[in-house]
């Protein structure tokens, strides 16, 4: 890459701006043109209204429960149905921000826009079976919200059998919700493993893929092979409450662990299935905006697909203290250190790409330092939790609850933010204010050590999850994490707004703001509705070297030497090698 | 590959909707070989999900029979291994016509892909009106999942039990009753096409009925000693006779009337009286002296609800999450059988009736595991 002026009598490829004919987002009209479009990119947004607004509500719940630790004895619920009003509230608080904000969030929403562009496809092979994924993810969120309207949900996200099949509340409703949501993330997943192994242009060879597809390749993977597994898990749920099948419920004769084991079996990988599109997006963003080829490229793609696999391996960690026998648990807890390689890796992969890069603090990589810098912690602070003997102390307390959540929202969740940032562009067609931006991406870093890192601090000392009361000498700590939450929260209304104010006052985007090389700068902002006029010649993802900056428009150019063709004689278009 | 196919293609503008793109061709493949090869690698990645979805309850049957030997031993002497083998025969024969409509489909024999799809369609109806049989002499008999279960060895057919073959049968009935107006409606306009499309899945209709007499009189014909213990009580059930002269005659449609009218269970109830003499302390001679043995002393400490009911939970939901990916099955297959009948398909284009076919498979092969693993292991 180089700044500065452009080579003169090089010639300049732009796409320019696309007309609203050929825009995807009003090349057609009116509700149904939405509700019913096939088309991967409104899809993807779709998803992207949806995932946001489960958010939002999810965020709420989780101020609540804030709020209510502000006091030893509680702050918001009061009365007698206080401690269940908390458990329901905690319980939601996860199960939606799990099953329909943080796994259809990158790879749903992000992954649906981008995966055919940066593929340069025209579309995911499966359009119809995208928009039924999304229905699904409707539905299933739908039944969601009815267990809570219907009677409240306290079994903790986790459904942990004998309790999920003696209690009141509406067990089977949320878990109808997460069995429909399994198979929109399976069909999703499904749909990308396809659309990656059949759907490459000419030129396109799996290691000319930018890293966010090797990253959404191996999710895709884990979607496909574990989902199925909670699916069936839910379904003998389901039927254990309604006809005690005997085979989770000890009363009947069953066995209460082997429903832990079942469903770790699922949620371990989807753990990753969460933390390894966030891994493509950083990816990307650090060596796009450090402006310098990703280090180790191979390392990061193959990193990515270890923890896929070994993912699979590691779900007994979980259940260190269920009753496992010593050799299980010895063994559990020797795999899990293995999936720290592949993920340290990636940390030092990136910050030797960002090592005499040239970097610019954009607001995406405001969002990628910070997730280097949380993840990290997240990621450190599992070796305690993955070791037998301090894992004994610190099983289900602030903890572990610490631990997840520097990992889910300091990595996730700051990931998809900058994700969101970094191709809101391409998305919409228009730029937001670097500044609200950047303030916003300090604001919630801020607010969210402030949160979390007290807890580690609670955990250690002691503090059980899940509770709704504590003793008065924990007080300071959670009040220190309830404050962090306000900050929290406020850093994230400022990133809404930046972003919605940028619909109505931005400035229209270029197709390259950022200086991209991946095929998706390559097309308009917004793209066309059918992506590329014709299969785009696929380079290097991560050369720079040809890419310009255009102080006179302020947008980066890719420029080419000025080559004559001879006449007649065109050259064959690059074959791919190996597609299959 | 077909990227490589495409290649060559794409010199053209890619994106043109109209010219060199064939109707079945949707508009983001270049090639039909691309389609195609998208598909197949969609449907084997569907597949895996599927045999992963059922591996939690193959795990499920592992944990606890591994657990519990001895209950996995006793209950299974009540699956009707016989019933078990039909239905395992009349799948593997299904799976031979599916295989042999993909085959038509490839080499364009448009009628003979109809009546291989019509054929393979009798046979998922065929197993599910067994398999109709097996639950509803369960239920009447209270062998069902821990907590619904009520058997008892004093009692095994208490007096005031609902016709569940009845329930089960009826939108069966009512199946039969739709296709047949919609063949006679057919027929009385002489619309072609609908009466190539009804006239099939009449028959496929029916074939669940024939399912439901093979089941009865498989079930009553009985193996030999039980046979002779039914003459010797000479009880007056005439359906019973009339049924083992049919098994010679082999008629379906007399067999049809008798699966609406009788509902005996005759084997399981011999069997059911024959532990009852076993629980009365009469020694009962016969050639499997040891047999009987073992399930005495089995069915002692076995047949309660907190022991054998998980047994039988394991069958319901493992055979249970069968039948209704048979029944998914069916709704493709009939989805095909109108397609071929408005041809559809081509030797470009043969990829739904490919995809169902493997699909097809998946669910004969599960079966092929759940046939040895609950009925014959002992």
């Amino acid at each position: 890459m180089s700044a500065g002026s452009i080579p003169s009598g090089d010639q300049i490829k732009d796409p320019g701006y696309p007309t609203a004919s050929e825009n995807y987002l009003t090349n057609s009209k009116g509700a149904l043109s939405w509700l019913f479009t096939l088309d991967h990119k409104r899809i993807g947004v779709m998803y992207l209204i949806g995932v946001m607004t489960a958010f939002f509500a999810a965020g709420l719940l989780a101020l609540l429960i804030r709020l209510h630790l502000f006091r030893p004895d509680g702050a918001v619920f009061t009365g007698p149905e206080a401690n269940n009003w908390y458990n329901q509230v905690f319980t939601l608080h996860g199960a939606i921000m799990v099953f329909l904000f943080i796994i259809p969030s990158i790879p749903a929403a992000l992954g649906n826009f981008l995966v055919p562009v940066m593929l340069g496809a025209k579309d995911v092979a499966f359009p119809r079976l995208n928009l039924s994924s999304f229905y699904l993810w409707v539905f299933g969120a739908i039944f969601f919200v009815g267990a809570l309207m219907a009677s409240g949900l306290d079994t903790g996200w986790t459904f942990y059998t004998p309790y999920s099949t003696t209690t009141d509340t509406s067990v089977i409703l949320a878990t109808s919700g997460a069995f429909i949501l399994g198979f929109s993330s399976i069909f999703t997943g499904l749909n990308f493993i396809v659309t990656i192994n059949t759907m490459r242009p000419p030129g396109m060879t799996w290691f000319r893929m930018p890293l966010f597809l090797w990253a959404t390749y191996a999710t895709s993977i884990i979607q496909v092979l574990a989902t199925p597994v909670l699916g069936i898990t839910l379904l003998l749920l389901i039927a254990e409450r309604v006809m005690h099948i005997g085979i989770f419920d000890p009363e009947f004769n069953g066995d209460p662990v082997t429903f832990q084991h079942f469903f770790w079996f699922y949620s371990h990988p989807a753990v990753y299935i969460m933390i390894l599109p966030a891994f493509g997006v950083i990816s990307d963003l650090i060596s796009v905006h450090s402006h310098k080829r990703i280090f180790g490229y191979r390392f990061i793609a193959y990193s990515s697909i270890a923890i896929a696999l070994l993912g699979f391996l590691v779900w007994g960690h979980h259940m260190f203290t269920a009753g496992m026998g010593p050799m299980t648990t010895i063994i559990f807890s020797a795999l899990t250190f293995t999936v720290s390689v592949p993920s340290a890796i990636k940390v030092f992969n990136w910050l030797a790409t960002m090592y005499k890069g040239s970097i610019s603090l954009t607001t995406p990589m405001c969002f990628a330092i910070a997730f280097i810098f949380l993840f990290t912690i997240g990621g450190l602070t599992g070796l305690h939790l993955g070791t037998l003997a301090t894992d004994m102390h610190l099983h289900d307390t602030y903890f572990v609850v610490a631990h997840f959540h520097y990992v889910m929202v300091g990595g996730t969740l700051v990931s998809f933010l900058g994700a969101l940032f970094h191709w809101w562009p391409k998305m919409f067609g228009k730029m937001y204010s670097e500044t609200g931006g950047r303030l916003a991406a300090v604001i919630i870093f801020l607010g969210f050590n402030l949160t979390f890192l007290p807890q580690f601090v609670l955990g250690s000392r002691g503090m059980p999850r899940r509770y709704a009361t504590y003793d008065p000498e924990f007080q300071t700590l959670h009040q220190i994490s309830t404050i962090g939450t306000l900050l929290l929260g406020v850093g994230l209304l400022v990133a809404l707004f930046v972003l919605l104010r940028s619909l109505v006052k931005g400035e229209r985007a270029p197709a390259n703001p950022w200086g991209g090389a991946t095929l998706e700068w390559q097309c308009t902002s917004p793209p066309p509705f059918y992506n590329f006029e014709r299969p785009p010649a696929v380079g290097d993802p991560y050369d720079f070297s040809d890419i310009f900056w255009d102080t006179e428009n302020e947008r980066y150019v890719t420029v080419e030497p000025d080559r004559k063709i001879a006449p007649a004689e065109q050259p064959e278009p690059a074959h791919a090698e190996g597609t299959h | 590959m077909s990227t490589i196919e495409a290649a060559a293609e794409n010199a053209h503008d890619a994106h043109g909707h109209d010219h060199d793109h064939p109707s079945f061709l949707a508009h983001h493949f270049d090639t039909p070989e691309q389609q195609f090869d998208s598909g197949k690698l969609g449907i084997w990645l569907f597949l895996v999900t599927e045999i992963l979805f059922f591996s939690g309850m193959f795990c499920a049957y592992a944990i606890f029979r591994m657990l519990r030997p001895d209950v996995f031993e006793g209950c299974s002497q009540f699956l009707n291994t016989k019933l078990g083998a039909i239905n395992t025969g009349v799948l593997l024969f299904s799976s031979l016509t599916m295989a042999w409509a993909v085959r038509c489909s490839q080499v364009k024999q448009d009628r003979g892909l109809v009546a291989m799809l019509a054929a393979t369609l009798s046979c998922a109806m065929i197993f599910l009106g067994v398999k109709a049989i097996e639950y509803s002499h369960k239920w009447e008999m209270g062998l069902l999942p821990a907590g619904l279960y009520f058997y008892d060895p004093a009692n095994p057919h208490p007096e005031s039990h609902t016709n569940y073959l009845f329930y089960i049968c009826l939108p069966f009935m009512i199946l039969l009753g739709g296709v047949v107006a919609w063949l006679v409606v057919s027929l009385a306009t002489r619309n072609k096409f609908h009466v190539q499309c009804a006239m099939p899945l009449t028959v496929a209709a029916a074939c669940f009925f024939v399912g439901i007499g093979l089941g009865m009189v498989l079930e009553s014909g009985g193996s030999e000693h039980a046979a002779d213990e039914y003459q010797a009580h000479a009880t007056t059930e005439l359906e019973q006779t009339a049924a083992i002269q049919l098994v010679s005659s082999g008629e379906s449609e007399v067999l049809e009337s008798l699966a609406t009218e009788s509902n005996t269970g005759i084997q399981s109830e011999l069997s059911a009286r024959q532990r009852q003499l076993e629980n009365a302390g009469t020694a009962i001679v016969q050639e499997g002296d040891e047999i009987a043995g073992a399930i005495v002393s089995v069915e002692e400490n076995v047949m309660t609800q907190r022991k054998a009911g998980v047994f039988f939970s394991i069958y319901y939901c493992m055979t249970g999450v069968h039948a209704i990916h048979i029944l998914v099955g069916i709704g493709f297959l009939v989805w095909l059988l109108v397609r071929a009948v408005r041809q559809d398909f081509n030797p470009q284009y043969f990829g739904p009736v490919d995809y169902v076919g493997l699909y097809w498979h998946l669910v004969d092969l599960i079966w092929i595991y759940l046939f040895p693993l609950l009925y014959l292991i002992r």
